[in-house]
């Protein structure tokens, strides 16, 4: 407790053990947090090789007929303008470049857009067991969880508002059956008045979206005026809120720490002003938060999450801010 | 002068020009309306890059300046107010870059310019098929133009004049909720009076496409380019209503009570971007397709060598046109949309791919074996070549909805269109405009400043747009007016890259202005030789006023 005491005074917003925020200078993906983004960087890594040799390919021709064919190289042109041969090559050959695509495409689309029936997942992985098909079970369980599908979901419903975000626990009521909603500003606005310390610039927030780590987390989308989007690039996930309609999408992210985001459909003045910042805890951690929210004392919550954060950079990222 | 006076005027001198007024502001002829349009596309091009040299300007660094001084600067504004009315006015400058861009530079360019001079030259007509028609397409384009300007300038939202919701115009936002003023009317009465402008237009091409061609000149005998002009049009005739009864809705939405995109009276939002997209994907093949001719053109006529798989590349542009009815859900793919929509979408999309791939090859292949002579038209439509490969395949990357999730409406989109646009469409624009210089304007352009402009504006480019894959990925939100300093680099050595292509644009300013003075008449009416083979290189630069009085008699083999 001393040890919790001191560290809160150290920094209310001390670095986090895992920190997803843009990295100046980098070419790639934010590194990856959940299954989902793994199978759509595994997926671009594909595609970046097909598009790259594809894009290499073209090039070389370009540069060979320019070379080969020039008019110094070539005084008398050819007069041929067919060649059913390679006609038919470029058209089938793409094709089944893209049936190839398509067939690596079509099962990652599927496997982050179908909400998981969890359900399902815990039998299926009890029954591998049962039938001591380990290969499989681990096959299986690289894509699902079935010790988080035993707990069932976490819901969220986010609302996106002009310029802030509504989140709304369902599943967390206090005494009289409210379940517990909050709204989540950025800290930053543009403003001369802007905080110069409280948390990396355009996405920190005052309080955050809270996940427990290892769990299955359902969110819905909804809007209150204009189209919003809600996006973490390190998740993978993007879903529109759009008014009058909800939305669904699920993430589960293993590694504790602050993943940003930012609204992602332009809803007017402040719309590079309403990030999302999602801290993901322990169950414990998230316990605590919650019953701190449900008492109602916002600013003690999101500091725990904050704070159990920090422990963990003081301990195994002592150097860094 | 009355109308019928004109009309005997014409009867006894073909070559007799009608008076200033006369041949420019009622002007019949599609030669004169096609150089109107060209004027009016330089004049757009001017507003539409400056606001994307604001944007550039605004996002060198983090933190929001350029809008900020803007403000305090010119508008007197201080403290929060004019941090606010900066931000209304980056997202004003955004959307309207799209627009102008779009509607009033590319569109006016390559069809109302390049297909009014070319298509009736090309197929051996005499004029389009319906002269005043054409002229009221020129002057409704205008009007749009400057009731997109008003636009501008009046009331929009909170935060100040002009719509600030993106060229997409998508509602809430732009409905009377997201912006009440009438900044949102105007813009719909704009679109609306270029929509008009557009398909009368397009009627115009088809039916003088389809009844004036030559004697000979079957349609598997006409140029490419025409071919092009004629799909386009097709698309337009076809998308255009769409778009116009979808801005009606928002229309009678903002103004008299209706509620089509207002969930609180039962209207749903995504139904307009439903409709805005079945309109928005056609109208980027709109943009490309005229390109793809001009640079089928072009590829042969410096490789002297007849244009390869000439049917393949025909019905190539045909099927894109037809495929691209199918796909525009890809633009949507975070809408919300059911899970096996969307893999039809990834699917209809990938297609595009095929007869994209087949233009691609068949232009390397009118290459093989040829001669060729690297004049400044070529370079551009080899550039052209390269950009749009490098544009098309990010293309097949974003048909991914598994991969769009995490790309969509970042700065990799941004990327993608412009490789595809800014770099495709323009490149091509700027093709065709050296190719025609002389046919057009019976001088000389000078290689050594055409040269300049395009190595400046094709490393320029890059330099601009390649970085911004980065940025995407990384996850930089589009139509952000300020980021995090984590995104500051690439977005600064972008900003680089819009300066080289403003040393370029001032370079091509240049060259047109040095033209004019130094005038160095055009010596034959072909000034390309024996690879240039379609009808405008029989004619005299620039063309007599009326050409074609007795009808060329078409009667090679194959296509052009």
């Amino acid at each position: 407790m001393r040890h919790l005491t001191a560290a809160l005074s150290a920094s209310l917003f001390a670095a986090p053990a895992f920190a997803a925020v843009p990295v100046d200078g980098a070419i790639d993906f934010q590194p990856a947090a959940t299954r989902i983004a793994e199978r759509v960087h595994e997926f671009h890594v594909v595609l970046l090789w097909i598009i790259t040799l594809i894009t290499a390919l073209v090039t070389v021709l370009l540069v060979w007929v320019m070379v080969r064919y020039s008019q110094r190289a070539n005084k008398t042109p050819r007069k041929f303008s067919h060649n059913t041969t390679v006609e038919v090559i470029w058209t089938v050959v793409p094709a089944l470049i893209l049936v190839g695509i398509a067939s690596l495409s079509f099962p990652n689309l599927y496997y982050q857009n179908v909400t998981p029936n969890l359900g399902e997942i815990a039998a299926t992985s009890k029954k591998l067991l049962a039938e001591n098909k380990t290969a499989q079970h681990l096959a299986y369980t690289k894509n699902h969880f079935p010790d988080a599908a035993e707990k069932g979901f976490v819901n969220v419903k986010i609302q996106g508002n002009q310029w802030n975000w509504t989140y709304t626990y369902p599943d967390i009521v206090d005494e009289s059956g409210a379940a517990l909603e909050f709204v989540s500003n950025g800290v930053h606005k543009g403003r001369a008045s802007d905080p110069t310390d409280a948390g990396p610039r355009l996405l920190a927030t005052d309080y955050p979206m809270v996940v427990p780590a290892g769990r299955y987390i359902r969110y819905y989308t909804a809007a209150s005026d204009v189209i919003h989007a809600f996006a973490v690039p390190a998740f993978a996930v993007k879903t529109d809120a759009v008014p009058g309609r909800l939305n669904e999408g699920w993430f589960l992210v293993d590694k504790e720490g602050v993943y940003y985001g930012q609204c992602s459909e332009l809803c007017g003045i402040d719309h590079a002003y309403m990030p999302i910042e999602v801290r993901v805890v322990s169950q414990a951690a998230f316990d605590r938060w919650a019953e701190l929210m449900k008492a109602g004392d916002y600013d003690a919550a999101a500091a725990s999450v904050r704070q159990v954060a920090s422990l963990d950079s003081e301990t195994k990222f002592a150097s860094s801010n | 002068m009355p109308m019928d006076e004109i009309a005997l005027d014409h009867g006894h001198d073909h070559d007799h020009k009608p008076g200033f007024f006369t041949r420019w502001f009622f002007s019949t002829n599609h030669k004169d309306i096609g150089t109107l349009y060209l004027v009016f596309a330089i004049i757009a091009g001017i507003v539409g890059y400056g606001l994307s040299g604001l944007i550039r300007w605004e996002l060198a660094q983090p933190g929001i300046g350029p809008m900020l001084w803007i403000q305090t600067t010119f508008f007197g504004l201080e403290g929060d107010a004019a941090v606010t009315a900066a931000k209304h006015f980056y997202n004003v400058v955004i959307s309207y870059h799209g627009l102008v861009m779009i509607f009033f530079m590319v569109m006016p360019a390559l069809i109302g310019g390049f297909g009014n001079w070319f298509v009736p030259l090309m197929i051996g007509a005499p004029d389009m098929a319906f002269p005043r028609m054409n002229n009221i397409s020129f002057w409704l384009t205008v009007v749009a133009f400057i009731l997109a300007c008003i636009s501008m300038i009046v009331p929009g939202g909170p935060g100040g004049n002009g719509f600030g919701g993106g060229w997409t115009i998508y509602p809430p936002l732009s409905s009377a909720a997201g912006h009440p003023g009438p900044a949102m009317d105007l813009l719909i009465l704009s679109l609306h009076a270029a929509g008009i402008a557009s398909i009368l237009g397009a009627i115009n091409f088809i039916v003088t496409i389809l009844n004036m061609r030559a004697p000979g000149m079957t349609l598997h005998k006409m140029p490419l380019f025409a071919w092009s002009m004629l799909v386009t049009a097709v698309l337009l005739l076809l998308a255009l209503p769409v778009l116009a009864g979808a801005i009606t809705m928002l229309l009678t939405d903002r103004n008299f009570g209706s509620q089509f995109f207002i969930p609180n009276g039962g209207g749903d939002p995504v139904m307009f971007q439903h409709l805005f997209w079945f309109f928005g994907h056609p109208e980027v093949y709109i943009m490309i397709l005229p390109a793809f001719g001009i640079v089928s053109h072009i590829v042969s006529t410096f490789s002297k060598k007849p244009i390869f798989g000439y049917l393949g590349m025909a019905y190539a542009m045909v099927s894109i046109g037809v495929i691209g009815f199918v796909v525009w859900a890809h633009h949507m793919y975070t809408v919300g949309m059911n899970v096996d929509l969307k893999a039809y979408f990834v699917a209809a999309t990938m297609v595009i791919a095929v007869p994209t791939g087949i233009k691609i090859f068949s232009w390397i292949a009118t290459m093989w074996g040829g001669s060729i002579d690297f004049k400044l038209p070529m370079l551009w439509a080899i550039g052209f070549i390269f950009l749009f490969t490098v544009g098309g395949v990010t293309g097949v990357v974003l048909a991914n909805a598994g991969v769009d999730h995490a790309l969509h409406d970042t700065y990799y989109v941004v990327a993608h269109f412009h490789y595809v646009l800014s770099l495709g469409a323009v490149f091509g624009l700027f093709a065709g405009w050296y190719y025609w210089f002389e046919k057009m304007f019976g001088v000389k352009y000078n290689s050594f400043l055409g040269g300049v402009h395009f190595w400046l504006m094709f490393i320029g480019s890059n330099v601009l747009f390649f970085p911004q894959h980065f940025l995407g990925l990384q996850g930089m939100p589009r139509r952000y007016i300020d980021y995090n300093e984590g995104f500051a680099t690439w977005h600064y050595i972008s900003s680089i890259g819009y300066a080289i292509t403003l040393v370029g644009t001032i370079i091509f300013f240049i060259s047109i202005a040095e033209a004019a003075i130094r005038r160095r008449k055009a010596t034959s009416g072909n000034p390309w030789g024996e690879g240039a083979t379609t009808l405008e290189w029989t004619l005299p630069s620039p063309p007599p006023f009326h050409q074609y009085n007795e009808l060329p008699v078409v009667n090679t083999k194959g296509g052009h």
